[in-house]
């Protein structure tokens, strides 16, 4: 019988040594909310357990003149509660919030949802939308990739042999800079998104929009930027007719399935219509900032 | 085998246990401690009748492993009332009936009493977004939303 | 907002007040012990291997490796289960069947459904249980599966049962089948009707199967000892029928098995049955240790039995004026893998509200391969009164006649029967209707995208057996015990009623539920039958206290015993010179005086009466992603009496939601092998507290002339209508016609872009 063990290093480098040796089968753990769940369900069978909670890095916020770094081992609780945080970012804080329940957002990890993979992962369009970064320790030193690049398929992620992502980092947003996630369920809490969408718009002083972001989860096998959307918006006002091919672009973009949680039409249509409910929301908080 | 030998502070109380890598905090206050007032309705974080309060924040037991609570704060049901001294949530569930069969009553204890830590006058609304977490399926939870508004207003007037 | 409408106008010490329940510190303090909380000493851990296919042949079992573990002190398997001959016909409203009993708990020659059990292990760590499961080796052959009833009801459909051939149809079938049964029921000239009505409507209905969603997993625990005798702690609402289904089962006097029902986290209805209890004594006498058996989440889903998914055909004939003049109903019922859905029920529920005089209803009862469907809250009733009620609604709008006034002129009276002649008494369903036309939520102004919709619904409650105990103690306290797992407040009532009748203090009462081997036989907590069957037995156990209570006053007073009367908790006496004597002062006499004083009855409960909910909701409807979003929701429902309201109002609260889950998103997702998808409450989704708003609550109290206080039951009509008050809400909000439930989003979404227009 496979005996699992249990480990709580705290430096990233006694993380990494312990991480590098695949003979243990070690996997990171950080709020468990995906892994106790996957480990009871015997969907994995790790031989041992990396909790990276005592690390100082993952669990802290560092808010700078040009830079924010939120740790990966940072609770979805912890970062809502960062009033800072949630007026820089307020997309990437709205989608840590939305995840499962209160007592869930006490233990997920920002990092933890990233990693899992889930297509549907609520922080991934945020994250993307927001440009972020994840900074990664490993064997070979520390690397930063754009989080949509580390996306291989549900449930992997391109970390190799060792890694483990810190924290992410986010440029400083510019003024007039506004952001926000919405996700489709069908209660009003408690499920797995059925369609994500997460954007981030820069206006100008005359009102039109100087760049954009728009990242869709749930509807393709990993979450991804909707590259069109930055070619719609930027130069123009939010009128009816760049909504609507903001809504056409986002449709096009969806490569989604059929599943328990919703339709391949369904999905195509309603990411269409988060995302132009998304962008408005972004849009008037930009405005505001 | 090899098990880990923790202490906990577990309503107050220092408390001694050892557990395997894989068990849940769930598991060891039933199993180990013989403390059942935390209840397993799903063991997969989606019902919240295991709901504790750990390090001050609400949590689902079932998603919360032994061997990572060396030092840990806990609060579970059996330590909410004070001797046969009900808290004025529980004695407001009895008042408003907001219980039937009982058995997800623990966990919307904790969980409304972390609320109103956090929150002292939250709105009807603020109410059930942070019971969401916790399933009920006798009473349509109307009962219970009422039961926790009515235990905010004691609980200020009485600390005010 | 809560009220009640006591059209009868007495005056209660006890019933009808909101009085604290009994069981309340234990349960707001964790103390209760529920199935899983009790411990024996020496206990194993009992597991269950499960089928992975939805349908297949069971060509062998290997356990010996999983017995060879170290650990593991017991296997079972079919061998260990006594088979049982087929029931045959005529067959009674409800199936018991031994045969498909002992085939469900283990399978046999075929597992039928994904989570079929097929072995079990008793082991002394949950550890080890688990891994021996995996050691035993099963070798199937799978074989196609249907899992939609009315798919399974075509001649090409896979087969379920070759023994098995459709029952009430003529000529008799030489092919088997998966509808077992088929039964009908009709009244007067259905085509007469229908050539006299000005409209006819027709439409089509379906719903998916819905779990009843208890919080708390199976938990039991079985201990058999040397001498055959067998004790079992089981969640359950009817230990009685577990004993007597065990007994049966395995062929142990039923006297051998004393069954305790621990405290139990929600049934309604769905933990009437067997499913571990065989296993764990089995194991329990192979190891010779206790066993404990609890279901994962998961082991629910695939393993206990949901309510039946259904297809339906509604159609239906008026005048211009609003009279029905005709009503024909088809139903085609899921049983799961084995026979016998609550067909009868259907057929009962369709238009049971309305004195139409020309009306039939048939209904299949279908074997597919999902498991076993069980009991849920009015069982057959929410699925037929979906299709009727939203055809009424429909003559309704067709007809421009209000909705309410419709079913008024239709109303079926007191002393009317239902469809399928079960007699009414005296009924408030006229008083139901007006109490909704004059509520404010019938007129509230409607905002964009909203909704309104309504449906009635009717239940007739169980009597039956029960038994109850009561004992005076020495100080004047009363000791009630019945046999009734209390599943929604029953010790609460119970206490009322004894405190009622005697006139004394509700502390003076202590209910309690009682093994079987301490009491009489009491059938289930069910039916809706508690307060009223079991209430009645209360009453009559206190009477029989009263009267000796009486006598001894008439001793000790030396008077005639007919010069004595109980008023107010007191023994008295219109004879002049005698003080009155208190309940604590005659039980002080009682021992010296003759013995110890106790009452007992032991009835089979007729009389009850049939209870009408009617239910009104707001919902509204983004029309952009079909999202459905309940605003208000009244229930107006008639109780008979009351006796704890608090009680009463939470039953009907909780019975809408559960309709709300079922109308909007609670169904069962498979994929093309039959594997269930969502065995958890992620995927499986009930409404949680943020979805809801305040349920409002209007008791309507027109008592049961059969019960002393007047009591109807009020557990399950609150379900009756809801789906279809919802659905009907839905409807109304986006224009379209709805019948398929549940109405998800992508349902809803693509109505409102395709669907078919209200008017048509």
């Amino acid at each position: 019988m496979n005996e699992m063990r249990y480990e709580a290093p705290e430096t990233i480098e006694a993380a990494i040594a312990l991480l590098v040796a695949q003979e243990h089968q070690p996997r990171v753990f950080a709020g468990g909310t995906d892994l106790i769940v996957q480990l009871k369900a015997e969907m994995i069978e790790p031989g041992m357990l990396v909790d990276i909670k005592k690390i100082k890095e993952p669990r802290e916020i560092i808010i700078s003149a040009e830079e924010i770094s939120i740790g990966s081992a940072v609770s979805g609780a912890e970062i809502g509660e960062n009033a800072e945080l949630k007026a820089l970012f307020p997309g990437v804080v709205e989608s840590v919030q939305l995840i499962g329940s209160d007592q869930v957002q006490g233990r997920a990890t920002i990092g933890g949802n990233f990693c899992n993979a889930s297509p549907a992962a609520d922080s991934v369009p945020a994250l993307i939308a927001a440009n972020a970064k994840a900074v990664i320790a490993g064997p070979d030193g520390v690397r930063k990739v754009d989080v949509a690049d580390l996306l291989v398929k549900p449930g992997q992620t391109s970390l190799t042999t060792g890694e483990f992502i810190v924290s992410f980092v986010f440029p400083r947003p510019p003024k007039n800079t506004g952001e926000a996630y919405l996700r489709f369920i069908p209660r009003t809490e408690m499920d797995i998104a059925v369609v994500g969408a997460g954007v981030s718009v820069t206006l100008n002083p005359d009102g039109t929009c100087a760049a954009a972001r728009l990242a869709l989860g749930a509807v393709a096998p990993t979450a991804r930027l909707v590259e069109p959307a930055s070619d719609i918006l930027v130069g123009n006002k939010l009128e009816e007719g760049v909504l609507a091919d903001l809504a056409a672009a986002a449709s096009a973009a969806c490569q989604p399935i059929d599943d328990k949680r919703g339709t391949i039409e369904f999905r195509t249509k309603v990411a269409g219509v988060l995302a132009c409910r998304a962008t408005k929301i972004a849009w008037e908080r930009a405005e505001k900032n | 085998m090899s098990k880990y030998l923790v202490t906990a502070n577990i309503n107050g109380d220092e408390v001694d246990f050892a557990c395997h890598a894989d068990q849940t905090l769930m598991e060891i206050l039933r199993e180990n401690l013989n403390m059942t007032g935390t209840k397993n309705g799903c063991g997969s974080g989606d019902c919240g009748a295991c709901t504790v309060i750990m390090n001050g924040r609400p949590v689902n037991s079932c998603l919360v492993l032994g061997a990572e609570l060396q030092g840990a704060e806990i609060e579970t049901i059996e330590g909410m009332s004070k001797g046969n001294e009900l808290h004025p949530l529980q004695q407001k569930f009895l008042d408003h009936a907001a219980l039937q069969c009982g058995i997800c009553t623990p966990g919307f204890l904790n969980m409304a009493k972390s609320l109103l830590e956090k929150n002292p006058d939250p709105t009807e609304t603020e109410v059930r977004y942070a019971l969401a977490g916790n399933l009920c399926r006798c009473t349509g939870y109307d009962k219970i939303v009422r039961a926790v508004l009515d235990a905010a207003e004691e609980m200020r007037t009485t600390s005010s | 907002m809560n009220e009640i409408k006591d059209l009868s106008k007495t005056n209660y010490k006890w019933v009808g007040k909101r009085t604290r329940r009994p069981d309340g510190p234990d349960k707001v303090t964790g103390r209760a012990q529920y199935g899983d909380d009790i411990v024996m000493p020496g206990m194993l851990c009992g597991k269950i291997l499960r089928s992975p296919h939805a349908h297949a042949k069971i060509l062998s079992i290997d356990t010996s490796k999983a017995e060879a573990l170290k650990g593991v002190k017991a296997v079972v398997t079919h061998k260990d289960i006594p088979d049982h001959a087929l029931l045959e016909p005529p067959y009674g409203p409800v199936i018991a069947d031994f045969h498909d009993i002992a085939r469900n708990v283990l399978a046999r020659e075929k597992v039928l459904y994904d989570g079929h059990a097929v072995a079990a292990v008793a082991a002394t760590s949950e550890r080890i249980a688990s891994a021996a499961i995996k050691l035993i080796e099963v070798e199937y052959e799978i074989l196609p599966h249907v899992l939609d009833p009315f798919e399974a009801a075509q001649p090409d459909a896979p087969v379920l049962h070759d023994h098995q051939f459709t029952n009430g149809v003529t000529p008799a079938p030489d092919k088997p089948s998966n509808v077992f049964r088929v039964v009908s029921t009709e009244r007067g000239d259905l085509e007469a009707g229908f050539a006299d009505a000005d409209i006819i409507v027709e439409r089509e209905f379906n719903s998916k199967p819905v779990h009843q969603g208890y919080i708390e997993p199976q938990a039991l625990i079985a201990s058999a000892s040397e001498d055959g005798a067998v004790e079992l702690w089981t969640t359950t609402q009817g230990h009685f029928v577990i004993r007597g289904l065990c007994a049966r089962l395995l062929n142990i006097d039923m006297s051998k098995i004393r069954v305790t029902a621990s405290e139990i986290g929600g049934g309604f209805g769905g933990k009437n049955n067997l499913y571990a209890e065989p296993l764990a004594i089995r194991l329990s006498q192979k190891s010779g240790k206790p066993v404990r058996m609890v279901m994962s989440r998961s082991d629910v889903f695939r393993g206990t039995g949901p309510a039946s998914g259904t297809y339906s055909r509604i159609r239906m004939g008026a005048k211009k004026d609003g009279t029905i003049v005709a009503a024909e109903a088809e139903i085609y019922n899921q049983a799961g893998a084995f026979k016998g859905s609550p067909v009868g029920r259907s057929l009962d529920s369709f238009f049971s509200s309305y004195a139409i005089v020309n009306a039939k209803a048939t209904a299949y009862d279908v074997c597919v391969n999902r498991p076993k469907v069980a009991a849920y809250r009015a069982p057959g009733a929410p699925m037929a009164t979906l299709g009727a009620e939203l055809t009424i609604n429909e003559i309704a709008e067709k007809l421009n006649i209000d909705p309410i006034d419709l079913r008024l002129k239709n109303a079926v009276q007191d002393g009317g029967e239902s469809l399928c002649g079960v007699k009414y008494g005296r009924i408030g369903l006229t008083e139901v209707l007006e109490a909704v036309k004059n509520h404010p939520h019938y007129s509230a102004p409607l905002k964009a995208n909203q909704g309104r919709g309504f449906a009635l619904g009717y239940w007739m409650h169980g009597g039956g057996l029960s038994s109850v105990n009561a004992n005076l103690l020495d100080d004047g306290t009363v000791a009630v015990a019945t046999g009734n797992p209390d599943i929604g407040g029953s010790r609460s009532s119970m206490r009322v009623m004894a405190a009622e009748e005697l006139g004394v203090e509700l502390e003076t009462v202590k209910p309690v539920v009682a093994d079987t081997a301490s009491m009489g036989y009491s059938h289930l907590t069910a039916g809706s039958r508690t307060t009223f069957a079991t209430g009645l037995a209360v009453i009559n156990s206190i009477r029989e206290i009263i009267e000796k209570l009486c006598a001894l006053a008439a001793k000790k007073w030396d008077i005639p015993v007919d010069d004595v009367t109980w008023e107010a908790g007191q023994a008295v006496t219109h004879r002049d010179g005698f003080d009155s004597l208190t309940l604590k002062q005659l039980a002080g006499m009682a021992t010296k005086m003759g013995g110890p004083i106790a009452g007992h009855s032991e009835i089979n409960a007729g009389g009850a009466g049939a209870a009408f909910s009617a239910q009104l909701v707001d919902v509204e409807v983004d029309p952009e992603t079909g999202l459905s979003s309940v605003k208000r929701y009244t229930i107006i429902q008639d109780a008979g009496r009351a006796i704890s309201p608090d009680y009463v109002e939470g039953q009907m609260q909780g019975g809408a939601v559960q309709g709300i889950g079922w109308a909007l998103n609670e169904e069962y997702f498979y994929d093309d092998e039959g594997h269930l998808l969502n065995s958890g409450f992620l995927d499986y989704r009930m409404p949680v507290a943020s979805d809801l708003p305040m349920i409002d609550t209007v008791i309507i109290e027109v008592p049961n002339p059969n019960h002393p206080y007047g009591v109807r039951g009020v557990g399950e009509p609150p379900l009756v209508p809801a789906p279809a008050a919802v659905a009907n809400a839905v409807e109304n909000a986006i224009g379209r016609k709805l019948g398929s439930l549940p109405l998800s989003p992508p349902k809803v979404l693509a109505a409102i872009e395709t669907g078919t227009p209200r008017g048509d």
